[in-house]
């Protein structure tokens, strides 16, 4: 190998993240959301005004779990929620409420199960695939090669380029037998980004048909999860959704590198 | 007719001007007026496009004289009924083909003799509801030897979906024809229906993710000028390096993937890599790698602090170093110069002719750069000297990433300075450009106090207003334009993603190449699906 190349690469050096499970974000990283439990009515609705894709609940019938904070009364607490699978983390309902509402750089944010996307007021626990819920094929066959066939339906191609950026030379989740592939024909499953727009409604069917059965389902991005910023909007068809069951969800705008393939581990199984 | 009467200038950027202060001519008069403006070198149209009011269509026309560095206005009307059948412009000064055809989609209007008149985006709200995604009306050509191939609207890697559909002789293409659409969000509509400034800026970021910072500078330039006011000039500043960060972790990131077009995947890596961490710095600036959240009108929540500017500047110094050094070996290896030279060309007077903008402008020897004939933002203060090539091959296209990288890494390393060292003073040859020379009316409006400087959801816009905002991001000229009814609330956005443009020069740069040329063609010019859909 010629010396100049020798020359870059000892510069490029080792490029890789070492521990995909434990890697840390700089702190500053919009990822889990967390709630005080003293959060109060008139606070939560100010949030939930303020929130442009009600991605913020506030349900005064249901106090939070747990105990009460000293100085505030059962009266004003309230179960405020963010629901992540609507959030687009723009951290703008934290700015509202300094110390009531942070947003942490937990980066594992993926569940198989839609409801555990909402966080509750008072809950700073982890957001956990339920392994019960998985279904036994995707283990038992994709755990150790699993290959899938991405689809943009609307996306941003900030999405888009974070998936690339997974199999890239620094996330690099090749080395879990984990890739993209650009035959539906040889994919075990979808990975879907954007909100669904009506215009690739069909060629989402034509792909998903073509992929051999068994097949997974996974949307990357809140937009695809809720349609984001887009919900309800006009030029959308999101009937596809309504059709099949999903087995992973992946929240963020547009989801971390590291949030997509944790999620797909411990979907598969893998430690 | 006076002269004076005929159009409206604006010599700022972003620029705000009375609806009503637009001057209305009938449509020989707009012709002849923009005949006379057409001839004037480096002019050209950033926006022509309609509003309904009432009875009546409004065709505004806005004109960017990139050597006076104006913005021109002037308009037409024309009634809703019957529909409007009007001689087209795109016949003389073809770069209006893709205005007429958004236009002739959205409203049915027709325009005699246009050549093109195909559907641009297939939008939900579109006149002719019969005309769908499935029919599109692709050119064909018969003859022996001929063959069609089609591709998309999903490729082979996680991209944005299109469909190209080519007619080849053998392995020459003859015809490639780009049928857009797929990406159709509403867009435009979706700014109208949401009328809260958050929901706004939310939208602007995804209009192209890849582009978040470009979009967002955009359109929080328009609401800005319609709220009247500005942003302090550290805040402009701080704008500019979020700005030029994107430019340069998109142009890297493009460098790595023309190499992975010609299986050169040694340069992949490597760029990859310096991508991730330009990427990672905006992440450390924002907590998010494509800077979503960090623009927002009338300030930000994420102010450069002299912490970030540091780790900024040290990252760009290792970036810089290691960039330079794959590049000069990309640049100089036989089997990547093969490739790339004489690979797609797109002439001078091509580029011309369809009004191309932005790096693939410059590539092919266009001067056109809204950083130097319409300064926004931190460049209002700072002159720019765009980089220039001529071959307009994939080569240009590549080199002038690398020639642009290098620039923006100065911008930004300048701006730092200025911004730490306010007492730094400027010399005549920092600023070639006078007062005079470049009357600024955004400098009579009250600045923000830079101390509370956090963004403001509740601007009160002008009524019966049109701003027009223009940012030079990575791929070229971003224009965003909102008007406002008589009670300040946005009534109409028109957003204008450079790609609109750029997709014919893809078109018209694979012709009589290979069609195995194709992936590395389209790379080169790397263009928005999204942003061309809206």
């Amino acid at each position: 190998m010629p010396l100049k190349e020798i020359n870059i690469l000892r510069r490029h050096g080792r490029q890789y993240v070492p521990d995909l499970r434990n890697a840390v974000l700089p702190d500053i990283f919009r990822g889990r959301p967390v709630i005080s439990g003293d959060i109060t009515a008139a606070e939560a609705e100010l949030v939930k005004k303020l929130c442009p894709v009600n991605a913020i609940g506030a349900d005064p019938a249901a106090p939070t779990p747990g105990p009460l904070v000293a100085g505030s009364s059962e009266m004003e607490q309230i179960r405020c929620t963010i629901d992540l699978g609507k959030c687009l983390f723009c951290r703008e309902c934290a700015f509202a409420l300094p110390g009531k509402i942070s947003f942490t750089h937990d980066y594992k944010m993926a569940t198989n199960v839609r409801d555990r996307l909402v966080v509750a007021s008072g809950n700073d626990q982890p957001i956990q695939l339920d392994p019960d819920k998985v279904r036994r094929e995707i283990r038992l066959l994709f755990k150790h090669a699993l290959k899938l066939r991405q689809v943009s339906a609307g996306g941003d191609n900030s999405a888009e380029m974070e998936l690339n950026a997974a199999g890239n030379v620094n996330f690099d989740m090749g080395r879990y037998g984990i890739e993209f592939v650009a035959s539906p024909r040889h994919a075990d499953g979808l990975v879907i980004t954007g909100p669904l727009s009506q215009h690739m409604a069909e060629p989402l069917q034509i792909c998903y048909d073509a992929i051999p059965s068994p097949k997974m389902i996974i949307l990357a991005g809140t937009d695809a999860i809720s349609g984001g910023i887009f919900q309800g909007g006009p030029a959308l068809n999101r009937d596809f959704l309504d059709k099949y069951p999903v087995d992973l969800f992946v929240p963020g705008n547009p989801p971390h590198p590291l949030t997509f393939i944790n999620g797909i581990l411990d979907l598969i199984g893998r430690r | 007719m006076t002269k004076e009467t005929r159009y409206i200038e604006l010599f700022s950027n972003p620029g705000m001007v009375a609806l009503e202060a637009i001057p209305v001519l009938n449509y020989p008069d707009f012709i002849a007026f923009l005949d006379l403006v057409m001839g004037e070198e480096g002019t050209h149209c950033v926006a022509y496009f309609v509003v309904p009011k009432g009875d009546t269509y409004r065709f505004v026309c806005c004109m960017a004289a990139d050597e006076n560095h104006a913005l021109v206005l002037f308009s037409h009307e024309q009634p809703i009924k019957p529909t409007p059948s009007l001689p087209s412009i795109t016949v003389k000064h073809f770069q209006f083909h893709v205005f007429e055809r958004e236009i002739h989609e959205q409203f049915g209007i027709e325009f005699e003799g246009h050549p093109w008149l195909k559907p641009i985006r297939y939008p939900f709200d579109r006149a002719n509801q019969d005309s769908v995604m499935n029919n599109y009306p692709f050119y064909s050509i018969e003859g022996e030897g001929l063959h069609e191939v089609g591709v998309g609207p999903i490729h082979a890697g996680i991209i944005e979906p299109g469909h190209f559909r080519f007619i080849c002789h053998g392995e020459r293409v003859l015809h490639l024809e780009i049928h857009l659409g797929y990406q159709h969000r509403g867009m435009e509509k979706l700014f109208v229906e949401k009328q809260h400034i958050l929901a706004q800026s939310l939208l602007a970021e995804s209009m192209a993710g890849d582009t978040t910072v470009g979009h967002a500078l955009a359109y929080a330039g328009a609401v800005e000028a319609l709220a009247g006011i500005r942003v302090s000039q550290q805040r402009s500043m701080e704008r500019i390096v979020a700005l030029e960060l994107e430019r340069i972790a998109v142009h890297i990131g493009d460098t790595a993937a023309l190499c992975t077009d010609i299986a050169y995947q040694f340069g992949q890596v490597v760029n990859e890599a310096l991508r991730t961490i330009i990427i990672n710095t905006t992440q450390i600036w924002c907590g998010n790698r494509f800077g979503k959240g960090l623009i927002r009108p009338g300030g930000t929540n994420y102010p450069l602090t002299q912490e970030v500017m540091a780790t900024i500047l040290k990252n760009l110094e290792e970036v810089e170093a290691r960039y330079n050094q794959v590049t000069d070996r990309i640049f100089s290896l036989p089997s990547v110069l093969s490739r790339f030279e004489e690979t797609g060309r797109v002439t001078t007077m091509q580029a011309t002719l369809i009004g191309a903008v932005g790096m693939a402008a410059r590539s092919s020897g266009m001067y056109r750069d809204i950083r130097w004939s319409h300064p926004f933002s931190g460049y209002v203060d700072h002159f720019y000297d765009p980089a220039m090539l001529h071959k307009g091959d994939v080569w240009a296209r590549a080199m002038l990433r690398k020639l642009e990288v290098g620039k923006s890494m100065e911008v930004i390393r300048e701006m730092i300075v200025e911004m730490t060292n306010d007492q730094l003073p400027m010399t005549n040859d920092q600023l070639p450009m006078t007062n005079d020379q470049l009357p600024m009316t955004n400098d009579q409006l009250p600045m923000t106090n830079e101390k509370s400087e956090n963004p403001n959801y509740d601007l009160k816009l002008a009524p019966d207003s049109l701003a027009i905002s223009l940012v030079e991001g990575w791929r070229g000229e971003i224009c965003h334009i909102a008007i406002t009814d008589d009670s300040g609330n946005i009534i109409h956005y028109k957003a204008k993603d450079p790609s609109l443009h750029n997709w014919m020069a893809l078109a018209l740069a694979v012709r009589n190449q290979e069609i195995s040329d194709f992936p590395l063609c389209n790379k080169s010019f790397n263009l928005s699906y999204c942003g061309n859909d809206l």
